[in-house]
């Protein structure tokens, strides 16, 4: 997918060759579907035998350097979702917010419905960008060849959670995955942290955009006149989820701090142009002592910028990011050795994500038999997965309708809430209602119900009784 | 009569012995349901503002820290102001569909209401209100789950959550069902119709791992709901529930209760409530947010009708927010909040608690609303007087029952 040229593609790291390829044990095909079911969304028919005849450690190499990959088919597919390579200020001049008071004038007759159906029409209306991203969502978990890479967006996105639908978020969601995750999914920590912390739509969702020092006066806007002052949603939360972990060693006063560092990082017309912008004005620029390093007076934007290389290099933040990854892939309950190990990966590399992954799929924690299917999918992996398995194919508006059912599972897609994301433990998941809607997926997904998704009713396992299984929940 | 908990002790050989036979039949096979007491428990998410849902209005710290948030003082014949309940403390205009149920002294308030652990994180203060262990997070199981699960019961809607995930304090021992909709609480086989047998034999097999065990328990639910007739049950007595999640989640609630499927304990929650930036006063985002929830409230009540002497609905947030209004006429994170308590035996018309002022030097960390009465008071004399769990029970690990506030 091309990138727009209004959205400048942050510097990525390419460490190819930097590392020695990963040593993985001899495998037979069950550890090489274990594999499958961690590094990608679900084993499809004939690809065990595929990662076999190539070599797995050659497989996974490929998977760690997707830009080698061609995606060229998911790119074709996703190309009429044009949303999706949209500027934000494209998106706020072609998806403008319908009148507010449209509503009204319908129950006072002024405008017709069928007036209003003709003004916006379901595709020109905001709804369209969620809806279009989280299609696309669906259509690179199951068809991208870059398995492992869609596996890693997943999983930042949702570490760095943003909500689409708070306030403007619908209009800077796209732009945030594209342009602010996905280009650093498997690179280092650090620019994850400086694209996102940068980047509008999470400067909107966690507030920072309003943050000022004390006693500020807002000189412009629909707020002119209006004393602001300091808001410490996103101080709190980039310690405490993004970085360093809730225990990892900080006070109310290191959150004050923090955001007073972050204060004049903020949103350029938010409504027209949605770009970040640095405003002087608003910043504090008194002393600070963030985590104990002194901050002197007379700092700008690079008192954000400090902080960012402070948490970033805190053994808290490796240990907690190495805790989430191996999560993610190894067990819910995760191996203390193992996250240590990571953890010194993380150090060792500056927070590579490629390098980490090397370490857990090297490990014997990984391959050790109580790892096996000891993860239950989360309703996304489990949609994907489940259409990958009947050697499934989403054309058109399939991919809107299995964005649909994954919600219906319990896994709005951009759609969580708070800062926390959704979670990455099977209690999380396994609930009464929760089975029943897997095994209605199963069904509907095999009778072919589901417009647009193609499945291939001879395929061996490809029947509802067994994509509604206990064992097939697991991978 | 075997409850679950002896048969949790008989350990796994007693399970494997039973096969497939859902655990909550073999808690009590042939008791059938009545019309028992109902505790639902509804989580305010996100923080919600004890300071406007309920404003202490005669406190002289209350205006000048929240120049453009504060609810105004009550005037009589102004509904834009605060409604006044005892000439300190007021309730939010939004709530005043819930004045009725005050008058009539169903409804209460616990203000000052909290966790004693200091933290500010919305997950792990959600965590340790749902697990009943502030402070602790190595707890397995949840406190709605405990008190549910020494009980003998009948029926698989014993403790339902109304949502598609179950939440972390129905996690345990109580069997507890979640489903987001009653309507769609069935298996859609389409033209096969053999899958449900089929799907019902494959999770009856197996262990009495997570997936098998919620699977069991999913299809003698299915059946269970659809011979109830609740999914036919509409709104009495003139109710109208709001639009929106919560609305449709307490409307689903009440027909539960009316179609008399052996409910004991129910879960509901509402988001939106994380105020940070123009919360708004006597209208606005949190009066918006309010009036949704007041009015679901009120809803649910009318619906219930006489039957409200055999419910309490228990309203919880993870902690309060800020004293003092934010830079962007909103406020942070903050500790103590208020919690409402609704239902025919409340001790209502009441402000329950001490309040413990709003002076700075009275403030918690200098900042927020001190908490002067842990929520575990208030949930453990819900759960003991109301539901009967016995006294003694562990509850709340590691916690020594204070005082009751006589609030049911």
């Amino acid at each position: 997918v091309p990138r727009p040229s209004a959205a400048p593609a942050a510097p990525v790291t390419v460490e190819a060759g930097a590392q020695a390829p990963t040593t993985l044990p001899a495998m037979d095909d069950a550890a090489i579907a274990h594999l499958l079911s961690r590094a990608t969304f679900g084993v499809r028919p004939g690809d065990v035998e595929r990662v076999r005849a190539l070599g797995a450690a050659t497989w996974l190499e490929q998977q760690l350097d997707p830009r080698r990959l061609d995606d060229s088919a998911v790119e074709a597919a996703l190309a009429p979702m044009t949303t999706l390579t949209m500027s934000i200020p494209a998106l706020l001049r072609e998806f403008p917010r319908p009148d507010q008071d449209l509503r009204d004038k319908i129950r006072n007759g002024e405008v017709t419905r069928a007036e209003v159906m003709a003004m916006y029409p379901p595709h020109k209306r905001p709804g369209r960008i969620v809806a279009e991203l989280s299609a696309a969502k669906m259509i690179r978990a199951v068809h991208s060849d870059r398995q492992l890479e869609e596996v890693m967006v997943d999983f930042w996105f949702n570490h760095f959670n943003v909500y689409a639908l708070k306030g403007e978020g619908r209009w800077y969601v796209t732009a945030y995955e594209r342009d602010a995750i996905r280009p650093h999914a498997l690179g280092r920590f650090r620019d994850l942290v400086r694209a996102t912390a940068r980047h509008p739509a999470m400067l909107f969702y966690l507030d920072n955009w309003l943050s000022t020092r004390a006693d500020f006066t807002m000189p412009i806007g629909p707020h002119r006149g209006r004393k602001a002052g300091l808001n410490e949603n996103y101080a709190r939360e980039l310690l405490e989820l993004h970085t360093l972990g809730v225990d990892g060693g900080y006070t109310q006063q290191d959150v004050t701090e923090v955001a007073r560092a972050f204060t004049g990082w903020t949103i350029d017309r938010p409504r027209v142009n949605g770009a970040y912008v640095y405003r002087p004005a608003r910043h504090d620029r008194d002393a600070k002592v963030v985590l104990g390093h002194r901050f002197p007076a007379g700092g700008g934007e690079s008192d954000g910028e400090r902080v960012i290389d402070l948490v970033t290099r805190h053994p808290s933040t490796a240990r907690f990011i190495a805790g989430k990854l191996v999560r993610r892939f190894v067990a819910d309950d995760p191996p203390g050795a193992l996250v240590e190990r990571v953890a010194a990966t993380f150090r060792a590399t500056g927070g590579q994500t490629r390098a980490m992954l090397r370490t857990i799929f090297a490990a014997p924690e990984f391959w050790a038999p109580e790892a096996r299917r000891a993860k239950i999918k989360k309703p996304f992996e489990f949609v994907a997965s489940a259409t990958r398995a009947v050697g499934g194919r989403v054309e058109g508006d399939g991919g809107f309708a299995l964005a649909r059912a994954v919600a219906e599972i319990g896994e709005p897609l951009y759609g969580a809430q708070p800062p926390t994301g959704h979670p990455d433990t099977a209690e999380a998941w396994v609930s009464t209602g929760a089975l029943l809607a897997r095994m209605n997926f199963a069904l509907a997904l095999t009778q072919g119900r589901y417009p647009g998704v193609r499945v291939d009713a001879g395929s061996a396992g490809g029947t509802a009784l067994a994509l509604g299984a206990p064992e097939f929940q697991r991978r | 009569m075997i409850t679950r908990r002896t048969l949790v002790k008989g350990g796994a050989c007693a399970l494997v012995g039973l096969g497939a036979v859902p655990r909550f039949l073999v808690r009590a096979a042939d008791a059938a349901p009545a019309r028992g007491r109902v505790l639902v428990a509804v989580f305010q998410r996100g923080a919600v503002d004890g300071l406007a849902m309920v404003p202490p209005h005669g406190d002289p710290g209350y205006y000048p820290t929240r120049p453009s948030i504060a609810i105004p003082r009550p005037a009589r014949g102004d509904a834009d102001r605060t409604i006044d309940l005892d000439e300190f403390f007021g309730l939010h205009p939004a709530l005043a569909p819930l004045v009725p149920l005050w008058q009539a002294r169903q409804l209460a308030v616990v203000h000052a209401c909290g966790s004693p652990d200091p933290t500010r994180s919305h997950f792990d203060a959600q965590d340790y209100m749902e697990s009943g262990t502030p402070g602790v997070k190595s707890t397995a199981d949840g406190w709605l789950a405990r008190a549910g699960a020494g009980r003998s019961a009948s029926s698989p809607f014993r403790a339902v959550a109304i949502g598609s995930r179950l939440p972390r304090t129905l996690r345990g021992d109580a069997g507890a069902v979640a489903m987001a909709s009653i309507d769609r609480f069935d298996v859609r086989a389409g033209a096969d119709t053999g899958a449900r047998k089929g799907f019902e034999e494959l999770y009856a097999g197996g262990g009495r791992d997570l997936l098998h065990g919620t699977g069991r328990e999913t299809f003698e639910a299915v059946r269970r709901l659809k011979s109830s007739g609740a999914s036919r049950i509409v709104p009495a007595n003139g109710a109208e529930y709001p639009r929106g999640r919560f609305g449709e989640a307490m409307r689903q609630i009440a027909q539960l209760i009316r179609a008399d499927v052996g409910l004991e304990i129910a879960f509901a929650d509402m988001e939106g409530w994380d105020t940070h930036v123009g919360q708004g006063a006597e209208r606005g985002q949190l009066a918006l947010r309010l009036a949704e929830f007041g009015d679901a409230l009120a809803a649910f009540a009318r619906d219930l009708g006489d039957r409200m002497s055999d419910v309490v609905v228990l309203t919880m947030s993870e902690f309060g927010r800020t004293v003092a209004e934010n830079g962007n006429r909103g406020t942070d994170h903050g500790h103590a909040t208020a919690m409402l308590v609704l239902g025919g035996g409340v001790q209502g018309g009441r402000v329950h608690g001490r309040w413990p002022g709003l002076a700075r030097e009275q403030l918690f960390e200098g900042r927020d609303l001190a908490m002067t009465t842990d929520f575990r008071t208030l949930f453990s004399e819900v759960a003991t007087r109301h539901l009967g769990v016995p006294a003694a029970a562990p509850l709340f690990p590691g916690w020594r029952p204070v005082a009751p506030l006589g609030i049911v």
